[in-house]
């Protein structure tokens, strides 16, 4: 029983659950920012009400998400702090540089390295490890572009004879819906997953008997956390994946989101915690994909996937370096000095991003192969 | 110990394509439906926005679309709610 300690760590889970959420605004939103169907600020707002609408909704996934990746009799307070300081520095780096990578990869790949640092090989169930995780992550991208291709097709085939105009006006209604979906859905699977680490952190610490739910507190702060988050809204990603990907179109957006959302919801149910991050990538391709003459930037694409691939094992390798040194400093104070390394990386990416700023004035520029727009021109008005 | 759940992928593929690729689809569908012009010829050009193009029984078919993709998805959050929260203890 340490009850400060406890509280450095819930407070790190807030925290992680607050860059999870501006890290994954784009999943819900970036396809709706980039064809114009909501204005960007009107659009990262409804997704922060509808993720705590969504935190809310489901509590399936919250109690096994960490729990059931390690052995929870090996774990320790100052392993979970040191996880989830591995997947906060992961989270700042690649929004840093607009990648939309998996917040939940970081949060388990953070956890599983710190396992690892701390109690060795034989406290991770790695079979569930890759058939939960591993093969769910390499397959949800695939699905989801198959159904929004499927989509696209559906959608520009049905369609064709609207004109462009009224085509363009009718699915961008229909988008405000599904981005909305999407919103929920990611409120349903991601904060669930940052209930689960407070969870366990309550039940290594006896606060909570084993098996137990998450309380009402945990919930309601998790949904704030990850509400506020997608509130700030993470212009770079939103950025990379609205423009960089595919030039987008209503209908497109549309399927896109339709997919996701689809995705999402049928696997959580069925207790896999997807990646929304990976599906809505996948989404997105899908749809320059299903549409005849729309170009797939595949360098761009290329990158990401890359970024997919390191993110379990360097959030894994941050998570194992804050293990060690917090033990090698020791408990308490260990914590703390690893807190503070946390705190100091995440005060340089900030004012690292305010070097090459990306907001809500130019969200939507040109796409010229970089996360921040070219200098100096401000944003035209459209 | 099997790798991969075939039973949960398949059913993933099967209703991700109903509810992901057809409720858009039928959206699509319900928009064209609303577009179907009245009695007069479309004096609209190639530049109109116009969404609603006024045939009654245009827009009566439309609605169904509209309704059904509504009853989707609300039977779809309340799956989800139903999953989410087993049973009063």
């Amino acid at each position: 029983m340490n009850d400060f300690l406890l509280v450095l760590v819930v407070i790190t889970a807030l925290c992680f659950d607050f860059t999870n959420g501006f890290h994954d605004t784009g999943n819900a939103m970036a396809t709706s920012i980039a064809t114009q169907a909501l204005s960007p600020r009107v659009a990262v707002a409804l997704s922060g009400v509808l993720n705590l609408v969504g935190a809310f909704l489901s509590l399936s996934v919250a109690a096994t998400i960490a729990s059931g990746l390690v052995d929870t009799n090996l774990v320790t307070l100052p392993v979970v702090a040191a996880g989830l300081v591995g997947g906060i520095i992961w989270n700042l780096l690649t929004w840093l540089f607009g990648i939309p990578s998996s917040s939940s990869h970081a949060l388990i790949g953070g956890v599983i390295g710190s396992t690892i640092a701390a109690a060795g090989g034989h406290a991770i169930q790695w079979h569930d490890l890759v058939s939960k995780v591993i093969i769910p992550a390499g397959l949800s991208p695939i699905i989801a572009a198959l159904i929004a291709a499927t989509g696209t097709w559906l959608l520009y085939r049905i369609s064709r004879s609207l004109t462009e105009r009224a085509r363009g006006r009718g699915f961008r209604i229909g988008q405000i819906g599904s981005a909305s979906m999407v919103s929920l859905a990611h409120g349903t699977n991601d904060a669930q997953k940052t209930m689960g680490v407070i969870t366990l952190a309550l039940i290594v610490n006896g606060t909570v008997p084993k098996n137990a739910t998450a309380p009402f507190w945990v919930i309601l702060s998790c949904g704030l956390a990850i509400s506020l988050g997608t509130y700030l809204g993470g212009w770079r990603v939103i950025r990379t994946l609205g423009k960089g990907l595919v030039e987008i179109q209503a209908p497109q957006g549309m399927a896109a989101e339709s997919a996701s959302a689809a995705v999402i919801l049928l696997s959580s149910g069925f207790g896999y915690s997807l990646s929304t991050t990976h599906v809505a990538t996948g989404s997105i391709v899908g749809t320059g994909l299903g549409k005849r003459g729309a170009d797939v930037r595949w360098n761009t694409a290329g990158r990401m996937a890359t970024a997919w691939l390191f993110t379990l094992p360097c959030a894994g390798l941050m998570g194992a370096g804050a293990e060690f040194l917090a033990r090698a400093i020791g408990r308490t104070p260990g914590v703390i000095v690893v807190l503070a390394i946390l705190a100091a990386v995440a005060g340089a990416v900030y004012w690292r991003s305010r070097a090459n700023k990306v907001d809500h004035n130019n969200v939507n520029d040109e796409w010229t192969g970089s996360v921040a727009p070219a200098e100096p021109e401000p944003a035209a008005a459209a | 110990m099997s790798w991969i759940n075939l039973a949960a992928l398949w059913k993933i593929v099967v209703f991700g394509l109903i509810a992901g690729a057809g409720l858009p689809a039928l959206f699509a569908l319900g928009l064209l439906a609303l577009s179907r012009g009245g009695g007069r010829a479309q004096v609209a050009g190639d530049d109109s926005d116009v969404v609603v193009g006024g045939n009654p029984a245009g827009i009566v078919v439309a609605a169904l679309c509209f309704l059904v993709v509504l009853a989707a998805i609300g039977w779809g959050i309340y799956e989800i709610y139903q999953i989410g929260h087993p049973a009063t203890k």
